[in-house]
Formats: C-alpha cells, structure tokens, sequence
C-alpha cells in the first residue's frame, strides 16, 4: 500500500511543516495564557529575556539542554529502529544508581577525569541493562515494548526508593539521597565559555557533561547514517519485513538498538547528578525521560534537530522559572503543557496540516509535488 | 476475631483501592477492544478528577461534578481520537500527549483559579458521594461473620462503588450480546471486514472512545470526590498505567478485568497494611516490592509465562482505507 500522502520539496518537508506544528503548539499554549488571565505575548517576551537575556540564564538553559539532549537521542535511536522507547526515565534513574556507587566508591582516590569516564561507563551500561529486559522480551516473547517500558519506569522508581532509603544514603542521615560527592566526583563546570562573551555568571550548573552530549550526538549521526548497524536499524524501523527478507537478525537489531537507546537514557544521569546536586536523591531525573519524546519528535529524529530542539526546552524551562516568578498566575506547570502540545501537534498530529501545504504547493507549482500530468490531458 | 477484623479491613481498602482501576481499566478495554490502544487513561482520569472537584466546589453538587468530570474527560478522548483516528496519528504519542496535557493544565489551572497550590478547595459533604447504608447493615453489625461482611463490605460504598462493579456485566453485555459490542470487537481484530460492510470504521471507534471517556470521567471524579474530598495535583499517581497493566493481565476480558483490579488493589491495600510488619517464613518485606508488584506480575505476564496475552489484532494500527 502506498503511503496516504505525496511528497513534497525536502525544505518544507523538514522545514516548513515542522514549524507550521510547533507553531500551532505555541497558539494553543498562548489560548491558555489567556485562559488564566494573563498576557501571552509578555509571557513570551519575559520568557525569552529570562533564558537569554542574561549570562546567567543561558548557562541554566544549556544546563538544562544538556539532559534533554541525551534523553531526546535515546527516544530518536529506538525510533529511527521503529521502536517507542517509552522508559527514558526509568533507565535514566537506575543509571543513578550506578553513577552513585562509581562516585562514593572513587571520588576520594580519583580525579574527576578519571572518575567521570568510569560513571559514564557505569550510567551506560545501567540504562543499557534496564532496556535490556523489555527489548528482550519484544523481541522474543513478543511483549509490547511501550507497556514493558512504562513498566519498567515503576519498577525502576521502587528499586530507586529501595537503595536510596537501604544502602546509598549515609548511615547517620535520614534523608533519602547519598552524601554530597567529593572533588573527585564533581564535573568543571563551563561557565567561564560563556564568560568569554562578556556575560557574567554568578553561579549556575552548566558543565562538561554538555561536551558529552554534543560528542553522542554527532555518534549518533554517524551511527544512524553512516554504519551499517545504523541501516540495518533503519530498515527494520521503515518495514520490519523487508528486513527479515534482507537477512538481518530481528532479535539482534531489536536489543542493540534498544540497549544503545538505553545508555543514551542512562547518560542523562549525569548532568543532574554530578554536574549539580553532587549526590544521587529521589526523583532528581524528574521529567527529563519524558521531555526526551517531545524534543525527539520535534527535531524530526535528527540529532541537529535533537540538539535544537533540546535548547529550546532548555529555554522554555529556565525562562518558564523566570516565568512562574513574574507572573504568579502561571506556574511552572507550563512547560509541561507545552511539552505535552507539542508532543500533540509536532507527533500525533504531524499530518494535520500536510494536506493543505500540499494543495497550495499543487496550486503553485505542480512539479515540486511530482504531478507532471498538463491538466485537461488524461490522470 | 482480630485477625478476622484484619482480614475485613483489608478487603475493604481493597474494594476502595480497586474501583478507580476498575473504572479505568474498562475505559481502556473500549478503546483497545476498537483497536486504539490508550497510554492516555492516566490523563483522562486526572482531568476528570480536576473536573469534578473544582465544579463541584464552585457549583456546591456532587452530581454537577460527575457531569463536568465526564464532559472534559470525554473532550481528551476526542482529542485522541481526532489524532489517531482522523489523523491517523501514533496513537501512542497522542496518548502520551494527553497525559502532558493532562498533568500540566490541571495543577496551572487549579492554581489559577483557587491559588492552593494545585488542590481544589476541600469539599463539603455534600459535594461529595456519600456512603450508601444498606438496609439493617447496622442492625445486622453484630452477627458473626456475615455482619462484619454485610456492613462493612457489601454495604456502606458510594454510589460510584456500585456503579463500578455493575459496570462490569454490563460492559460484558455490549461486548458480547449487542450489535454495537459485536462491530466494536470486529473493528478492533479486522476493520476493513467492518469497512467492507458497509459500517464506518471512524464512527465506531470515535464511540468507543466516548465510552472510554465516560468511564474515566467517573474513576476521576471517584478519586476527587470519593476518595480524597478535592483535587490534589497529581493525584491519579500512575493508577491510570496500572488500569492498563491490568487490561492486558485480564486479556481484554471483564470479568477477569474485575478480578485483575481486585488484586492490584487487593496488593495496594496489604502493603499499606503491612508496612514493617514481619511476615511470618518470609520475614520482612520491603514495601517497595510490594508497590512494585503490580508491574513485575504484568511484566510476567506479557512475557508469556503466565498464559499469553494476545491483543486484539488491528491495536495501534490506523485504519486508511484501500484507494
């Protein structure tokens, strides 16, 4: 069966109808703006200013873009394989328990340049086993693996609870978290990048994990588009029959894209962890897992686009802090609304608007949108 | 006579605990019989909740609250139909997209329009559903055994309790005894069969998910204003994803939804009963476990150990009509 819709130019393809969504996402968001009494074009404007405006501020954005970056890769790697890798999350909070032995075992013998590759090896290989179970069980036993992932997000939420109140947290404390890391355990931070353009930092999170992200994104490309195993993946995810009829191994392909999927997850620990808090405690991925849908969607599975899209969450969740203070009538709780319209309008409803961009390029041009019969001859 | 008592309470958490996953789980047994499959009940029920208990404070009627409660509920499932059946959109990222929705837009909004911080106002008794006392409960309170079950068991639930349960032979009635239940499961396994005959596949599926959307207006309003007297911002806490587990551990049966919501709520109500409790052979078990157990048997299950869950065929698949 052909696909329901023609083709159209590549630039509004992977332009111009992705903002068209988002663009809708926004209105919608701005309808609700005005539906708790407030202004939505000032929203916006205290928005931008509060992401941008100062130093301070996009040092927190990218600081926040960083997380959002691993979590979108890991949801675009089991996509491009056409997979839904629902368990971001929960992959990402059990990377914190490896990240937290790593940490209090090495952060008073090793530097942190010997200590950040070993939890990186650590949060990986964590997310990588969390994702492990469910592709398996996809793969072989044919479970579904949006439920065992959601499932997984639970049961990793518990094993979380279990550690964190059993054996991470000090014998002394009573708060559910670990100590706070040494030296050892603490990642550069890299605002003093941002301070070369003149801006000035008080003190915000922003550190070298961001370098990482950047550095998984370009393997990503290289994974997805210039390796073998990348094309393998993507036929299975284009048509899981054309695979199996080209020879390539379902169970194979199904758990290494899963488990690739996973240790992206799994590395988002780290922003948060020892780029931050310096100590692993309840809840501290808090959304980011979830977050990852909406920016992989919205960066059309692309890491250029990942990375774009991760900025801008970034921004929407440091400006919607700023937000939140100016304006009391709307909490931080936007954001998750927008995450979840657009979630909507750039997933969901990505076609929603196709059929009239068609039409108009049809009107246009009708070549761009490969009609080459003259009207009034034939078709 | 104390461990009896133990035993009464229990189950009576049970039937309490059980209900909202009771309502959700049939709500997603609509959809998913349809073939939509619905990541969404989670934010549906939330909706609902909000729904129910800020009209309900605001218009001082408990009845006006359920109504609001299904409306909006009904108005996400349209969305999600909008997207996944018009759109033929991936019903699992719209899903996804209602709960988000769902999640932010109750706490902004209940902080906008009551500033508590995301709760609605605490309801007044008469706001809320009340305990229905059946006749001679209190009377029959001092006979062994069958008093304590009587009264404390059969009788003393709100409304929504009752509904919930007989929503379950009657949701086995559409499914397998009308005409509607039979074009329902049929477009859900094979729906150009549906289409070849002349039936529209979209119009089916849009009212199944109103049905959908029913149901989880009722489990939100149960838990706002049964079970909690308000709204507080997140408050459906997961059970809409563990409606869904215990679909799929209930094979999209309901009867056997029933029993599957009963023993979530059955091991709900026990780790709360025995938190730090030793148990005797075992000895003590950690409540985590306990609160993880839901989803380690669902896991279980769909790996086939147990039986094998087998979805109904055309779920997830949007339906395009041959051209």
């Amino acid at each position: 069966m052909s696909t329901p819709y023609a083709k159209l130019p590549a630039w509004a393809d992977y332009g111009l109808i992705p903002v068209i969504n988002l663009a809708v996402a926004f209105v919608v968001a701005g309808l609700v703006v005005l539906l708790v009494g407030e202004n939505p074009f000032r929203a916006a404007a205290v928005l931008v200013e509060g992401a941008f405006g100062r130093g301070q501020g996009i040092a927190f954005t990218l600081f926040y873009a960083t997380t959002f970056i691993f979590s979108g890769l890991s949801v675009a790697v089991a996509a491009h394989c056409g997979l839904f890798n629902i368990g971001g999350e929960g992959q990402g909070y059990i990377a914190g328990l490896g990240i937290g032995i790593v940490c209090l075992a090495f952060d008073s013998v090793l530097p942190w340049w010997l200590t950040f590759p070993l939890a990186i090896i650590a949060a990986a290989a964590m997310g990588a086993l969390w994702a492990l179970i469910p592709a398996y069980l996809q793969a072989r036993r044919g479970s579904h693996i949006v439920i065992t992932t959601i499932m997984f997000n639970f049961i990793a939420a518990s094993v979380m609870v279990y550690a964190l109140v059993g054996f991470l947290k000090p014998a002394n404390s009573m708060a559910p978290q670990t100590r706070t890391f040494l030296d050892g355990a603490q990642l550069p931070k890299l605002n003093w990048v941002i301070e070369l353009f003149g801006a000035k930092i008080r003190s915000a999170p922003f550190n070298i994990s961001f370098l990482l992200a950047l550095a998984m994104a370009f393997l990503v490309w290289v994974l997805i588009w210039r390796t073998r195993l990348g094309y393998e993946m993507r036929t299975y995810g284009h048509s899981a029959k054309a695979a199996r009829y080209a020879g390539i191994s379902e169970t194979r392909i199904i758990i290494v894209a899963m488990m690739i999927s996973g240790a992206l997850a799994g590395m988002m620990a780290l922003n948060p962890t020892m780029g931050d808090q310096h100590n692993v405690a309840l809840e501290f991925v808090s959304g980011a897992g979830f977050v990852g849908i909406a920016v992989a969607l919205m960066g059309r599975l692309h890491p250029v686009g990942i990375v774009l899209a991760a900025i801008l969450f970034g921004m929407l969740y440091q400006g919607g802090a700023e937000l939140a203070f100016e304006m009391p009538a709307i909490s931080r709780d936007m954001i998750v609304i927008i995450q979840g319209l657009v979630i909507l309008f750039a997933g969901a409803l990505e076609h929603m608007f196709r059929p009239y961009v068609q039409a108009l390029f049809a009107s246009l041009s009708p070549r761009s949108v490969g009609i080459e019969a003259i009207k009034g001859k034939g078709a | 006579m104390d461990l009896f008592n133990a035993i009464i309470q229990v189950l009576d958490s049970t039937i309490r605990l059980s209900v909202p996953l009771l309502l959700a789980c049939l709500a997603g047994l609509y959809s998913e019989r349809a073939g939509i499959f619905d990541i969404g009940l989670e934010g549906k029920m939330l909706v609902g909740a909000f729904a129910g208990a800020a009209s309900a404070s605001v218009f001082h009627s408990a009845y006006i609250g359920l109504g609001m409660a299904i409306l909006i509920s009904v108005a996400f499932a349209l969305v999600h139909g909008f997207a996944s059946i018009t759109h033929r959109g991936n019903q699992i990222v719209s899903g996804v997209a209602i709960n988000f929705i769902a999640a932010g837009s109750t706490i902004m909004l209940g902080q906008a329009w009551f500033q508590q911080g995301g709760r609605t106002p605490a309801l007044a008794s008469d706001e809320r559903f009340g305990a229905i006392v059946w006749p001679g409960a209190d009377a029959l309170r001092g006979v062994p055994i069958l008093g304590p079950i009587y009264s404390e068991l059969v009788s003393g639930h709100s409304v929504l309790v009752y509904v919930a349960f007989l929503a379950v032979p009657f949701t086995w009635w559409v499914l397998f005894r009308t005409r509607f239940g039979l074009r329902m499961r049929a477009v859900g396994e094979n729906p150009a069969a549906v289409d070849t005959a002349g039936i529209s596949v979209a119009w089916l599926r849009y009212r199944a998910l109103i049905c959908t959307g029913v149901l989880t207006g009722i489990a939100g309003a149960y838990l706002s204003m049964v079970q909690n007297g308000g709204f507080v911002k997140d408050m459906t806490a997961g059970k809409g994803y563990i409606a869904l587990a215990a679909l799929i551990f209930a094979k999209w049966k309901p009867v056997n939804a029933m029993f599957a919501c009963l023993l979530f709520g059955f091991l709900d109500a026990l780790s709360i009963r025995l938190q730090g409790t030793p148990l005797p052979l075992i000895g003590k078990v950690p409540v985590q476990l306990m609160q993880a157990l839901p989803y380690i048997l669902t896991v279980i299950l769909l790996a086939g150990f147990i039986g094998k869950a087998i979805p109904p065929r055309a779920g997830g698949v949007p339906y395009v009509k041959e051209r």
